[in-house]
């Protein structure tokens, strides 16, 4: 049962990366659309992501209760040693979740405005850049639960080269899922062609980013080449990435937005795969070697067991339910522009 | 700021905040669906209208509840690490549980606010009522998941270790149903009268009588229905806590001596040095009869818990004092308007009755705030009823002041923007929501 839960942890996080992220990406390329093209981007992105966009949100919160019931050495680890990045991603959560519905629904459209979107676009930038830093840090070996004051104990824990550059990584591709994503829910050929450059650029910009983590993992004497390349599946998982985007690259005029998401989806899913794979079944790595592993730091057996029945009987009602939902508000208008 | 008061305050303000929008989330979809039948059924365009305007109050309320809670899931390791790394895999079931509910419950509300014209109308308005039952049973859920808390149970503590745990029988451990079932009716207590407040407020100022009135009254009956049997419920809850708590209902009572023909005491204030309550009204028997059904039935006092586990007094005995205090008076209003439906319809005309329940807006939620105060405060100073204390529950990182300066400033900005959200949305009913003072498109 160990292992259930093992593959609902995982797929909650990468559902979270896929459909949040596409998400949090929005508010990214609103940010960095010109003020002419804003309402553009906003109207097609709102069209497209309000129906599911709570659902979108629901996985993070699977993935924190997987943590605190199935692996509560691990959940109270990084709460303990994390704490500060935390608590910047749930400012970034709360500021974006709550900034989103309100300038949706305030009934009166004025100045408020002001106030609301800015909130909404820095907040969408912030929350996955810690995200990031949260995840570089649980792998970069900087906890330090022997550690003596603050700043080694709170701050070092987190702030290296290493998670920012992987923060801005996760930044990336969010913009990337999201102007994948966009193609698909444009209008006119004018707006397609106006999104498929963004979605060019920002392919460039993923490619940079993700160099820049390499760099500076090699700065921070994080053997991240070795725990990539140093395995045969982690490898094979990189280089289909790879081969994944320059198809992608060259096809965005051309394929239908479907293959194109799904393209996009298991470039990240294989990065994803990647990252996690090398160190499976450790998921935190502390600065002497005393790893948290998902095999060894697991809870009682009951309680794992009662959790992987709880998630596998919720799936049976939240699976149908979402891709019906999905359906009626995405495919279904597809079918009707098609006919 | 003490870090320990700090975390706790941090705490308290996320609670307090989210409890708020959680129920109104889970309630105001029943009162959406109530319109929505009439709609269906009668095919009134007001009660359409109303039913839209409630549904942008579902929509701003549980997305405001969905981030303060997801927020909660976080800060629950985030200040009390030592806690949920012991109890997070025994009281971890009714949160799984609660994720699947939450997660039907955002799929549901995506169908049903985009799902206009899009839907078969009974399904449509069949999504709407999945929003409000699976909204109920995540409150129900949370709910047990604080009762495990009061009343632990499904393990065995022995020499500091928690072994054979039986998460099923922590879910339904004895404090469970008489919790959630509060709770619950609580909610429907405090949104009812505060949904049903502003509407009247709206027919005293003569604008959009008409929509305004449907959506009183569908607000008024549920406020008023529940109000009259939360009483009994209180009751359920009060025998419960004498018996498994005694601390908790002595500091609710503030009732310091252990003795027979114990009197209930009413108001007062607690005078924790020298024992006693001074000015309080006293009402002989009351509280032995109330808690064991016998007015010469034992109540135990603090008196029969060492000092250094006594909750403080005056906190949870205020706060009992004014739950108690504004459910009678809802009560009341509530077999008012009983009386003007069934006997005297012309009191439903007249403002007096209208101007009570503008009068009564905020007061199921302040009694609600109050009540979770008395269960919270009245636990301390354990964090587990008698196994683990807060103290020893909080995170050793310092600086946690400055985590409440920050959470607290976030959330009052957020309900101020909520307020005036909300205030917009009613001030413009007129303009987006009633069909008959709504400029035509055409």
């Amino acid at each position: 049962m160990i292992y259930v839960v093992i593959v609902f942890l995982w797929t909650s996080i990468l559902l979270y990366v896929l459909l949040g992220g596409a998400d949090f990406g929005a508010g990214i390329i609103e940010l960095f659309t010109s003020k002419k093209n804003r309402s553009k981007t906003r109207k097609t992105m709102y069209e497209a992501i309000g129906p599911i966009w709570e659902a979108n949100h629901m996985w993070l919160i699977i993935a924190i209760v997987i943590l605190f019931v199935g692996f509560p050495k691990i959940y109270t680890t990084v709460s303990i040693y994390l704490h500060i990045p935390l608590v910047c991603m749930l400012l970034g959560i709360i500021a974006r979740g709550t900034a989103f519905v309100f300038r949706n629904y305030d009934a009166v459209k004025d100045d408020m405005q002001k106030v609301y979107t800015p909130i909404f676009i820095y907040s969408s930038l912030i929350t996955p850049f810690f995200l990031g830093i949260i995840a570089a840090s649980s792998v970069s070996g900087q906890i330090d639960m022997q550690a003596q004051d603050f700043l080694s104990a709170y701050v070092f824990s987190w702030l290296n080269w290493f998670s920012v550059a992987v923060g801005i990584f996760t930044v990336s591709i969010c913009g990337f899922l999201a102007t994948i994503f966009i193609i698909g829910q444009t209008a006119n050929d004018d707006d397609r062609s106006f999104f498929i450059r963004k979605a060019r650029r920002t392919i460039y910009i993923v490619m940079f980013c993700g160099a820049l983590v390499f760099v500076a993992a090699y700065h921070e004497n994080i053997p991240l080449a070795s725990w990539i390349f140093g395995d045969t599946l982690g490898l094979i998982a990189i280089i289909a990435a790879s081969i994944s985007l320059v198809i992608m690259f060259f096809l965005l005029q051309r394929k239908k937005p479907v293959f194109l998401r799904l393209l996009a989806g298991f470039q990240v899913t294989m990065i994803l795969f990647a990252a996690t794979y090398s160190h499976f079944p450790d998921i935190v790595l502390i600065k002497n070697g005393a790893n948290l592993s998902l095999l060894i730091h697991q809870g009682q057996a009951k309680a794992i067991d009662t959790l992987g029945y709880a998630l596998l009987i919720g799936s049976i009602f939240i699976l149908p339910a979402l891709v019906y939902l999905i359906y009626i508000f995405q495919l279904k208008k597809e079918v009707q522009e098609v006919h | 700021m003490d870090d320990f008061l700090a975390a706790r305050l941090q705490m308290a303000f996320s609670l307090g905040f989210h409890i708020v929008f959680a129920c109104i989330g889970m309630v105001m979809p029943f009162f959406m669906t109530v319109a929505h039948f009439y709609w269906l059924k009668t095919k009134k365009v007001v009660y359409k209208d109303v039913t839209k305007a409630w549904s942008k109050g579902v929509a701003i309320f549980f997305a405001t509840g969905a981030v303060s809670g997801t927020v909660l899931s976080f800060e629950l390791g985030l200040l009390w690490p030592t806690f949920m790394e012991h109890a997070g895999p025994i009281f971890g079931m009714p949160f799984s549980l609660e994720g699947t509910a939450f997660f039907i419950e955002a799929i549901a509300l995506g169908f049903y606010l985009y799902g206009w014209g899009k839907l078969n109308p009974w399904f449509h308005w069949f999504t709407g009522i999945v929003v409000g039952i699976s909204g109920l049973l995540s409150g129900i859920l949370v709910v047990a998941a604080n009762a495990w808390m009061n009343s632990p149970a499904g393990f065995d503590f022995v020499d500091g270790k928690y072994l054979n745990i039986d998460p099923i029988k922590a879910m339904f451990n004895d404090a469970w149903f008489s919790q959630a079932l509060h709770m619950s009716i609580a909610a429907f207590v405090s949104t009812g009268f505060a949904v049903a407040g502003v509407h009247a407020l709206m027919i005293l100022k003569g604008k959009n009588v008409i929509f305004h009135s449907k959506a009183f009254k569908i607000a008024a009956v549920f406020g008023t229905v529940a109000a009259c049997l939360q009483p009994i419920s209180g009751d359920i809850s009060a025998k419960d806590v004498a018996h498994r708590q005694p601390a908790k209902l002595a500091a609710m009572e503030a009732h310091f001596h252990t003795e027979r023909n114990a009197p209930l005491i009413i108001g007062g204030i607690p005078d924790t040095a020298n024992k006693k309550v001074d000015y309080a009204i006293k009402i002989p028997g009351l509280l032995s009869f109330m808690t064991t059904g016998d007015f010469n039935g034992e109540v135990k006092g603090l008196d029969t818990v060492p000092k250094e586990d006594q909750p403080p007094v005056a906190v949870t005995h205020y706060a009992f004092q004014i739950m108690v205090g504004l459910g009678m008076a809802m009560v009341l209003i509530a077999l008012l308007y009983f009386i003007a439906l069934w006997k005297k319809q012309q009191w439903l005309k007249s403002n007096w009755l209208l101007k009570l329940f503008v009068i009564a807006t905020p007061m199921g939620f302040i009694a609600l705030e109050a009540g979770w105060t008395v269960t919270e405060v009245g636990r301390q100073p354990w964090i587990i009823q008698g196994v683990m204390r807060t103290a020893d529950a909080v995170t050793p990182m310092p600086g946690i002041a400055y985590s409440f300066y920050l959470f607290t400033g976030v959330y009052i900005s957020l309900a101020i923007i909520v307020c005036l959200l909300l205030y917009r949305q009613i001030a413009m009913v007129g303009k987006l929501y009633d069909s008959s003072t709504k400029p035509h498109k055409n």
